[in-house]
C-alpha cells in the first residue's frame, strides 16, 4: 500500500461558500480544481496522510494577536474563523506530534494583516499564520519560530506583527516591491529596535525561475535557518510565483515549489495567495503535499509547462547573488546594525500610513517600543481611520520585564482619560486581552 | 410475498415474507466448496410446496464475490490505464496485465495528451496472446471525460468478452480506488456470470420465474441482470443485510447505532431517521480500496468467539478467534461460554465452560459467575468504546463550506439495536452498563435475511457540466452531452434526475420506490479576467437505501420473539 516516509496532516478548507465578491481573485472557484486534482490522486486513501476538520478560532485566539476596530466580530467573518482555525488545526497536530508535518490549505489567507485591523488589506483580514503561532507559544510553550513567507507578494502583515520579535524570524520571499503590491519588503527592512536581523527582507527580480527562486532557498534561507534554530518553520506558502499567476510577473514551477518544499523542511505550511486557479494551483499543491510527505512528486508537471520558456536569464540570477548577498551580510551584523539603530533613544517611534486596499481604508499609525535588553519591549500603537475610529493598542509581549509590564499597564490606563474612542490590551505574559469602549 | 436469502460463512438464512410479516424462514448450512449449491438449496427449502407465481421477488445477498477476493481466487484480467500530471500511475498497479499508457485528460475534462491507437494494438495484441478475456479501462479524470476510455473500449470491442470502463463504476473523483473498483469488476466477473448461470439454469429447469435481485454493499438491490456489468456491487453485502434489517426495526426520527454481533466480529452500522448512512467514498476490502458505494459500516474484533484469557492481570477478549466455544467443542474460552455459566443458553456442554471460566475465576479470586459477567461486561464495554470512536470519527469528517462547518449534522445517537446470534442475551447488558436504550432487533436470528428482502433498488447518479465548454458529462449516468451557457443548476438536478429513473429501471427498481434525493449540488461562477465565462456545476443524486413500498410497517408486525 501506498505510504507517506514522513506522517503529514492537511486540512483542506477550500470555502466553497465563500467571496470577497463574485468576481474576487479570492472567491468561491478559487480551490476547486485544487480540490479536483487532490481528491482524483487518492491523497486522504494514502497511508500516513491526514485530513483534519478545521475547528474554529475564538476570538480570545484573534485578540491574542491582533487590535481589531473595534471589535473581532466586525472585522471578520466566519470564513476567517474557519480558516484561522484551519491553521490552529495543523499546528496542533504537529505540536502533539500525532504528525510530522502540515499543510493548511485553506482560505482566505492572513498575511497581509498587520496587528491593527480596521479591515480587508491584500485580501486578508486577520493573520492566519500569527494566530496560530502565538496559540503554540501560549498552548505549548513554543519558543523560537522561523516563519519563511514565499507568498509573490511582500508578507508586510506578518512582518509588521514580528517587526519586534526577537524569537520569531520572519523571512519574505518576493517579487520586487517596486513592481508589485503592496510596494514594500526591500532589504533594508530589518526589524525594530529590539529586533533587528530578524525580520529579512529577499525581494527578487520579476522573471525569477526555479533556478534562482532555490538557489536563494539553499544559499541564503538556508544558512540563515541554521543559525536561528528555530523550535518551529512555518512557511507562509503563497503559490503565486507560478509562471501562469495572472497577477505577478514570476517564472516559478510546480516541480520547483516542491523542490522548495524539500529543502525548507517546513513543520507547517500554510497556504497564501496563488491565483492561477486552473495552471498552477491544483499542480503546486500537489507538490507541496508530496513533498511534505516525503513522496516522489517527479511526475507533477504542470501540461502547460516548458521548462526551456521559464529559464531565466544570466542578468537575473546576477541580480539575485547581489540581493542574497546583501541579505546574508545583514543578517551576519545584525548585532552592530541594533546598536547603531538604537542609539541612546529610550524609546523608538514610526509613524506610517497604511492602506486597507481590499477595503477601501486609510489608516494613520503612530507607534511606539521602549528599547529594552530584557526583554522584547512594550508597544504602543495610536491608530485612527478615515472611518472615524481614533484607538490606542497597548502590547506587553510574552516574556516581558516588570519595567515593560508596568509601563504598558499605565499607558493602557492613560488611555482612557485621552482622545481615544477605543483602548485595547494584549497582556500576552497573563494571556489576557483588555478592551475599552471610551465615552466622550 | 418475497424472498431474501443472506449468505453467511457458517450457515445461509432465508426467509418468506409478505406484507402482514414473516411467513416462513429456513436455515440451511453454507457449503463453502458449493455456494451456487447452497442459494439453490435454499430457495428450494422455502418455496417447499409453495407456488412461485406468489413470488413477486427474491434478494441474493452472497459471500461468493468477497470470498473470491479474500481468497485472491480470482481470474487474471487486463488492465489499460491512462495517467497524467501527479502520482506515477505505476504505484496502484493492480497485477501483472496492468499497462499504463499515453493519453491524459485534465481536472477540467479537457484533453492533454491523446491516446496513442498502436499503442493500444499492440497491448491488445498481447493480452489476447496471454489468454486474458477481461480487460478493464481506466482514466485519469475519466469522470470529468470518458472520451480516452471510449476510444480504447471501441478499439478493443469484439476482442475480449467483456470491458469494464472507470467511469461507469462511480462519478466520484479518485484515480487509484477508480482503478482498484474496475480492476475488482473485471476480476470477479467470470466467478459472480457462472453463480448467474447456474441459478437462472437452475430456476428455469423447474419452471419458476421469479425476478431475482442481488443485495450490494450499500443495502440497495439492483435486478440480477444489471449485476452483469456491476459484479463488484456484491462485494461486501452482508453487513448491509443487517443494517437493512435493523432499518425495519428503527424509530422514524433519530440517530441508532446497529451492533450486528457475530462468532469473530462485531459489524457497526449507523441509522439517521432509519436511513442507513453510506460511506463517502466506497468499501475497502483486503487492500483495495473502492468507489464501490457501501454502507458505513465498522468491523471490530470482538464476538461471542472471541478468544478469552488472563494474564498479567488482565483480561483480554479478541480479536484472535480460536473456534467454536468451549461448550461446543472449542479450545477456548469464549464470550458465549460465560453465556452458558449464566445459564443464558443452552444446549451445549456447560460443565466445560465452567472448568474454563473456572480457571480463569481462581487466578482472579472470584466466583466463577462473578468472572463470567465479567467477561460479558468486558465484551460490552470494548463494542461501545469502538462505537464511540466511530461516532467521533463520523463527526470529524471534513466539510468544504463555511455553512456545513457551523451548521453540520452532529451524529448524537441514543439508541442501539442488536441482533445476530447472542442478540438478546448481550443487548440486556449493554443496556445496563451504557446509556443508551438498548434492543434486539425483532427475529435477530434472520433479520439480516428479512434487511435483504425489503431492500429497494438504490441507485446514484453524478453531473458534472461546464457551460464554458458547454459539455454536460454524466459517468454512471452513461451519458455525455452539450449545453448552452443558460445551463443552470436546475437544468442540471433535472438531467440528473432524468438519468437516475433510466438507471434505476435499468436496474429494476419499481415505480413505487423512486423516491430521488438531491445530494450534492454545487454551482460555481467560473471567472476568468474579471468576467464570467461560465458555470462549473456539479450534482448528484440518488435513490438512499430504504424499503420496499408496501413493507414499510412490516416491521411492527414482526412478533419479537425475544425482547
Amino acid at each position: 500500500m501506498l505510504k507517506a516516509k514522513y506522517k503529514t496532516g492537511l486540512v483542506f478548507f477550500p470555502a466553497f461558500d465563500w467571496a470577497i465578491d463574485p468576481t474576487h481573485p479570492e472567491r468561491e472557484e478559487r480551490l476547486l480544481y485544487t480540490q479536483d486534482q487532490v481528491f482524483e490522486e487518492g491523497l486522504f486513501d494514502i497511508d500516513g496522510i491526514t485530513e483534519y476538520k478545521p475547528e474554529l478560532v475564538t476570538r480570545e485566539d484573534v485578540e491574542r494577536v491582533h487590535f481589531c476596530v473595534p471589535d473581532v466580530d466586525r472585522v471578520m467573518t466566519e470564513s476567517h474563523f474557519i480558516s484561522a482555525g484551519g491553521a490552529k488545526t495543523i499546528g496542533k497536530a504537529v505540536l502533539k506530534k500525532r504528525v510530522k508535518r502540515g499543510f493548511a490549505l485553506v482560505r482566505p489567507p492572513g498575511h497581509h494583516a498587520m496587528r491593527v485591523v480596521h479591515g480587508g488589506r491584500g485580501f486578508c483580514n486577520v493573520n492566519i499564520e500569527a494566530i496560530m503561532i502565538e496559540y503554540l507559544r501560549k498552548e505549548y510553550g513554543v519558543k523560537r519560530v522561523a516563519v519563511v513567507d514565499t507568498d509573490c507578494h511582500h508578507g508586510d502583515g506578518t512582518q509588521d506583527i514580528y517587526w519586534h520579535d526577537p524569537d520569531t524570524l520572519f523571512i519574505s520571499i518576493h517579487q520586487d516591491g517596486r513592481t508589485l503590491y503592496p510596494g514594500s519588503g526591500f532589504t533594508d527592512e530589518l526589524g525594530g529596535a529590539n529586533a533587528i536581523g530578524t525580520t529579512l527582507n529577499i525581494p527578487l527580480p520579476p522573471n525569477t525561475s526555479d533556478e534562482g527562486y532555490l538557489y536563494t532557498i539553499e544559499k541564503v534561507v538556508l544558512p540563515i535557518l541554521e543559525e536561528f534554530k528555530p523550535d518551529l518553520i512555518v512557511n507562509s506558502a503563497g503559490q503565486d510565483n507560478h509562471f501562469s499567476d495572472p497577477i505577478t510577473n514570476m517564472n516559478f514551477s510546480a516541480q520547483g515549489y516542491a523542490e522548495l518544499t524539500s529543502l525548507l523542511k517546513p513543520d507547517i505550511a500554510v497556504l497564501e495567495g496563488g491565483y492561477s486557479i486552473e495552471g498552477a494551483l491544483p499542480y503546486v499543491n500537489m507538490g507541496i503535499i508530496l513533498a511534505l510527505a516525503g513522496m516522489d512528486y517527479s511526475k507533477v508537471v504542470e501540461p502547460s509547462f516548458n521548462r526551456e520558456s521559464y529559464r531565466q536569464s544570466p542578468d537575473v540570477m546576477r541580480y539575485i547573488q547581489k540581493v542574497g548577498k546583501i541579505v546574508l551580510e545583514n543578517w551576519h551584523k545584525r548585532e552592530k546594525l541594533k546598536k547603531k539603530f538604537r542609539g541612546k533613544n529610550e524609546f523608538h517611534e514610526r509613524i506610517r500610513n497604511i492602506m486597507y486596499d481590499t477595503d477601501g481604508i486609510y489608516e494613520k499609525q503612530k507607534e511606539k517600543i521602549r528599547v529594552c535588553d530584557d526583554c522584547a519591549g512594550v508597544l504602543k500603537i495610536d491608530s485612527s481611520s478615515d472611518r472615524g475610529y481614533h484607538i490606542l493598542g497597548v502590547h506587553i509581549p510574552l516574556h516581558a520585564c516588570r519595567l515593560c509590564s508596568s509601563i504598558g499597564k499605565m499607558w493602557y490606563e492613560e488611555a482612557k482619560d485621552g482622545h481615544f474612542n477605543w483602548a485595547f490590551l494584549q497582556d500576552r505574559p497573563s494571556d489576557t486581552y483588555h478592551t475599552t469602549k471610551i465615552n466622550k | 410475498m418475497i424472498i431474501g436469502l443472506d449468505m453467511g460463512g457458517t450457515h445461509t438464512d432465508v426467509v418468506l415474507l409478505d406484507q402482514n410479516g414473516l411467513v416462513r424462514q429456513k436455515k440451511v448450512l453454507t457449503d463453502a466448496k458449493d455456494l451456487f449449491a447452497t442459494v439453490l438449496k435454499g430457495l428450494d427449502t422455502i418455496m417447499d410446496g409453495l407456488d412461485a407465481d406468489i413470488i413477486s421477488r427474491a434478494v441474493l445477498s452472497t459471500t461468493l464475490t468477497t470470498n473470491a477476493i479474500v481468497q485472491n481466487r480470482i481470474k487474471p484480467v487486463g488492465m489499460i490505464v491512462t495517467g497524467g500530471p501527479g502520482l506515477d500511475p505505476e504505484l496502484f498497479r493492480t497485477n501483472s496485465y496492468y499497462h499504463i499508457v499515453s493519453g491524459s485528460i485534465d481536472h477540467r475534462g479537457r484533453e492533454i495528451q491523446s491516446v496513442n491507437e498502436d499503442e493500444i494494438k499492440q497491448i491488445a495484441d498481447s493480452l489476447k496472446r496471454e489468454g486474458i478475456s477481461h480487460v478493464g479501462i481506466v482514466g485519469k479524470f475519466s469522470t470529468r471525460n470518458p472520451s480516452h476510455e471510449l476510444k480504447i473500449a471501441g478499439m478493443l470491442q469484439g476482442m475480449f468478452d467483456k470491458l469494464f470502463m472507470g467511469h461507469h463504476s462511480s462519478g466520484n473523483l479518485n484515480f487509484p480506488r477508480r482503478i482498484a473498483t474496475t480492476y475488482l469488476n473485471a476480476a470477479v466477473y467470470p466467478i459472480h456470470k457462472e453463480f448467474f448461470n447456474a441459478v437462472k439454469k437452475s430456476l428455469e429447469s423447474k419452471g419458476l420465474k421469479i425476478p431475482i435481485h442481488i443485495l450490494k454493499a450499500d443495502g440497495g438491490t439492483m435486478s440480477f441482470a444489471s449485476s452483469i456489468d456491476f459484479p463488484g456491487q456484491t462485494i461486501l453485502s452482508g453487513p448491509a443485510a443487517s443494517v437493512m434489517g435493523a432499518a425495519l426495526a428503527a424509530p422514524e426520527k433519530g440517530d441508532v447505532l446497529v451492533f450486528d454481533i457475530g462468532g469473530t466480529t462485531t459489524d457497526i452500522g449507523v441509522l439517521i431517521d432509519g436511513v442507513p448512512v453510506l460511506e463517502p467514498l466506497g468499501i475497502e476490502i483486503g487492500p483495495y480500496k473502492t468507489l464501490i458505494r457501501s454502507l458505513k459500516t465498522y468491523s471490530i474484533g470482538v464476538g461471542g468467539d472471541s478468544y478469552v484469557r488472563f494474564s498479567n492481570n488482565v483480561l483480554t477478549i479478541g480479536p484472535e478467534r480460536m473456534g467454536p466455544a468451549l461448550a461446543y467443542g472449542g479450545p477456548e474460552v469464549t464470550p458465549t461460554d460465560a453465556l452458558f455459566v449464566l445459564e443464558k443458553i443452552e444446549g451445549g456442554d456447560r460443565d466445560r465452560a465452567i472448568q474454563g471460566i473456572g480457571a480463569i475465576a481462581k487466578e482472579r479470586g472470584v466466583s466463577v459467575e462473578d468472572a463470567a459477567r465479567e467477561i460479558i461486561e468486558k465484551t460490552c464495554d470494548l463494542i461501545l468504546a469502538e462505537a464511540g470512536k466511530m461516532i467521533v470519527q463520523i463527526n470529524s469528517k471534513p466539510v468544504y463550506t463555511v455553512y456545513d462547518v457551523l451548521e453540520g449534522y452532529r451524529l448524537n445517537p441514543d439508541r442501539i439495536l442488536v441482533l445476530g446470534g447472542p442478540a438478546a442475551y448481550f443487548s440486556k447488558h449493554l443496556g445496563l452498563v451504557s446509556d443508551f436504550n438498548v434492543t434486539a432487533v425483532p427475529q435477530w436470528g434472520v433479520a439480516n435475511a428479512i434487511g435483504a428482502a425489503i431492500a429497494r433498488t438504490t441507485s446514484e447518479v453524478t453531473l458534472f457540466a461546464d457551460t464554458e465548454q458547454g459539455v454536460i458529462t454524466s459517468s454512471e449516468g452513461n451519458f455525455s452531452g452539450t449545453c448552452n451557457k443558460s445551463y443552470s443548476k436546475e437544468n442540471a438536478i433535472s438531467d440528473a434526475c432524468d438519468l437516475l429513473k433510466k438507471k434505476s429501471i435499468l436496474a429494476g427498481a419499481s415505480a413505487d420506490d423512486f423516491e430521488m434525493e438531491v445530494i450534492e449540488e454545487l454551482e460555481f461562477n467560473m471567472v476568468r479576467g474579471f468576467y464570467t465565462s461560465g458555470k462549473n456545476i456539479r450534482v448528484k443524486v440518488q435513490v438512499k437505501p430504504g424499503i420496499i413500498s408496501g413493507y414499510e410497517k412490516i416491521g411492527k408486525k414482526i412478533s419479537p420473539d425475544i425482547q
